[in-house]
């Protein structure tokens, strides 16, 4: 499994947001996205994920599977709605994916929010709202992740359990991380914007 | 399939638990309703008369308006949230995703504000033999009404208080099944049931509209998640 | 030539001649095509003088059509193709669709009036026109509302091209509806019946609507696009501070 971008050049409301950037990700490599606000981070994230064309060069995946449904996002908006449950987010989510739902409750678990499982997502910090879109990453086995600022709004102890489920993730998967704090595992290459 | 029907279930319990869940469409539906005999002459006879003439077109019209009220909030808590992003990325294709976004809102308001119909439909002196058929031909019409809106509620998801937008950018649309739909009710008051080519014509819009306005909505939700 | 078109500057380029070119023959087939129709062509047996309007009125729905055809084209070429000038075209074109079916809208009624006897019935082809007239308010009304204007031209394509399929189903339905109860009862004008001295002032007169869409287009596409580049200067300088 192979990651490739090359040449990439990408445009956001009519402006280039980047051009001539090229970089390899394989399996088991953390890739570090490093760049002040407004070099794009966000915007190449989005282009890896396929919602945003190039403008110029292009993204190739190289191995066996289909990289639309490959790939987990975590951008700056959870994807939660205050109405429902974290249980039933972590459902949904398994389902959406394609995932077993039986794996919810250690999701959840893993994340430090079995005990509140059943309570709506209305009554969460932001930082346990980024824990619960955590969950997802888990109960959806999925090769590739894509992060945006994965360590925002997260405390000490959930910033060690990001980059324990990156470290793990990182046995077989590709990891892509833009911030501006350390994810806390050693990446295999620092792309800068 | 089980993506489908993971955010059918979803949305099923959002649209019929939050907030006040189907109890504001059909408050607002019948208000709308109410509004109209106050507005008319007072004296007995002539008011009945008058309310015979328009009860029909007045169901109609006000289940339209509804029917604008909750598409307004159908994709736009989705977009701001993030979970559209999450549609994007699974194995289900939009369209089908769209589709039960829209079965579900269809389900847990369209019907119970269906229901509705038929006691405003007697206080607006419809025969009330005919007013459960007029629930049904409600219920179908806004099936239609709602996939015919997807495509305003897809396009105006990302504007702040797309309401008025939405009515706008979806009336044109809507100008099939409330011609076909209030034409139905037409024939069922006159005692002709619901076997008339009125009736037939709704529910063709409006499987149209079920089929077109997902595909139409998924490729204005790709061009908002750009 | 429409590949040479993807290029915004090549686009100036060619406008920058056509624009006056069309702008020009608009103003001349007008100085024809108006007195012509309206002072010296025949009255017509039936209506009398009262047909000149058709002079005006025709066009204007001929075109009101003709240019959301055109949006509906260009709208697909930009959302299949991504060509960077056609939502640019097809935003800029429906203002004047708009104004042309608005014109349609009050001549129309101010035709109606002496011939019907009524400003206004609701018989498929009026429906149809004012459903066309709204279909065009709700496009622009979302091109302004959307802020990023290239996002917001390509989603109000997809509004476009639905609008295509539902313009024809409106008409269908009114079509069947007011035939449902009414005969149809009205006076028929236009079509076969048209007398041969009529064509020609009225075939000047869809010339000069098209000149004139054509130069608008062109005028209203050049504006759009040192919109946008004034846009990406602002940003760019608001970047390098």
């Amino acid at each position: 499994m192979k990651l490739i971008v090359e040449n990439l050049a990408l445009e956001r409301g009519g402006r280039r947001v980047l051009a001539g950037l090229s970089f390899e990700a394989r399996a088991g490599e953390f890739i570090d996205v490093r760049g002040r606000n407004g070099a794009g981070k966000t915007s190449l994230l989005r282009a890896l994920a396929g919602w945003l064309r190039p403008a110029e060069g292009r993204i190739r995946f190289e191995g066996e599977f289909e990289p639309a449904t490959s790939m987990h996002v975590l951008g700056h908006r959870d994807g939660v709605k205050s109405g429902i449950s974290l249980i039933a987010h972590v459902r949904y989510w398994a389902g959406l994916f394609g995932a077993d739902p039986a794996g919810s409750e250690a999701a959840l678990e893993r994340v430090g929010l079995a005990r509140i499982a059943k309570l709506p997502a209305r009554v969460l910090s932001a930082g346990q709202s980024r824990r619960l879109a955590l969950s997802r990453l888990i109960v959806a086995p999925r090769p590739i992740w894509l992060l945006d600022e994965p360590l925002a709004s997260l405390d000490e102890a959930g910033r060690t359990m990001v980059a324990e489920l990156a470290a793990e993730h990182l046995k077989s998967g590709i990891v892509v991380a833009a911030g501006h704090d350390p994810l806390g595992v050693p990446p295999a290459s620092v792309v800068t914007l | 399939m089980i993506a489908v029907l993971a955010l059918f279930r979803r949305d099923l319990a959002i649209a019929w638990g939050a907030g006040a869940g189907p109890a504001a469409p059909i408050g607002f539906f019948l208000g709308t309703v109410a509004l109209v005999p106050l507005t008319m002459d007072a004296q007995r006879a002539s008011l009945l008369e008058s309310l015979r003439n328009v009860g029909i077109p007045v169901i109609w019209i006000a289940a339209a308006l509804a029917a604008f009220m909750i598409l307004e909030r159908l994709f736009q808590a989705d977009l701001e949230e993030g979970g559209l992003e999450q549609m994007l990325l699974s194995p289900a294709p939009l369209e089908a995703l769209v589709l039960a976004k829209a079965l579900a809102l269809w389900i847990a308001v369209g019907l119970p504000l269906a229901a509705a119909a038929a006691p405003a439909a007697i206080m607006l002196q419809i025969p009330a033999a005919s007013a459960p058929l007029v629930s049904i031909a409600v219920a179908v019409g806004m099936l239609a009404f709602i996939g015919a809106g997807l495509v305003g509620a897809a396009a105006a998801a990302g504007i702040k208080r797309a309401g008025v937008l939405i009515a706008l950018v979806s009336a044109p649309f809507f100008a099939p099944p409330a011609l076909f739909g209030a034409a139905a009710c037409e024939a069922a008051a006159q005692g002709l049931g619901l076997g008339t080519p009125a009736f037939q014509l709704l529910c063709g819009i409006a499987v149209l509209a079920a089929a077109l306005g997902p595909i139409a909505a998924a490729a204005a939700l790709r061009l908002q998640a750009e | 030539m429409i590949a040479g078109m993807a290029n915004p500057q090549r686009f100036l380029e060619f406008s920058g001649w056509a624009l006056p070119v069309a702008g020009v023959a608009a103003l001349a087939l007008f100085a024809v095509g108006l007195p012509w129709g309206l002072h010296y062509s025949p009255p017509d047996y039936q209506q009398g003088e009262m047909v000149r309007v058709m002079y005006v009125h025709v066009p204007a729905a001929w075109w009101s059509m003709g240019i959301y055809a055109f949006m509906a084209g260009a709208s697909f070429v930009s959302l299949v193709w991504r060509h960077a000038l056609a939502d640019v075209a097809a935003r800029a074109a429906a203002p004047i669709g708009a104004t042309y079916a608005a014109l349609c809208l009050a001549t129309g009624s101010l035709w109606g009036a002496p011939t019907w006897g009524t400003w206004w019935v609701w018989d498929a082809r009026l429906t149809s026109m004012l459903v066309l007239f709204l279909t065009y308010l709700g496009y622009l009304a979302l091109t302004f509302a959307i802020e990023d204007a290239e996002r917001g031209a390509r989603i109000a394509g997809v509004l476009c091209l639905a609008g295509a399929v539902n313009l024809p189903i409106v008409h269908f339905s009114v079509e069947w509806w007011s035939t449902l109860h009414q005969p149809s009862s009205f006076i028929r004008s236009g079509g076969s019946a048209l007398h041969p001295a009529m064509l020609g002032p009225l075939m000047t007169m869809a010339g000069a609507y098209a000149a004139a869409f054509a130069a608008l287009l062109f005028a209203n596409m050049r504006a759009e696009i040192f919109r946008r580049r004034a846009l990406a200067a602002q940003r760019a300088r608001a970047r390098a501070a």
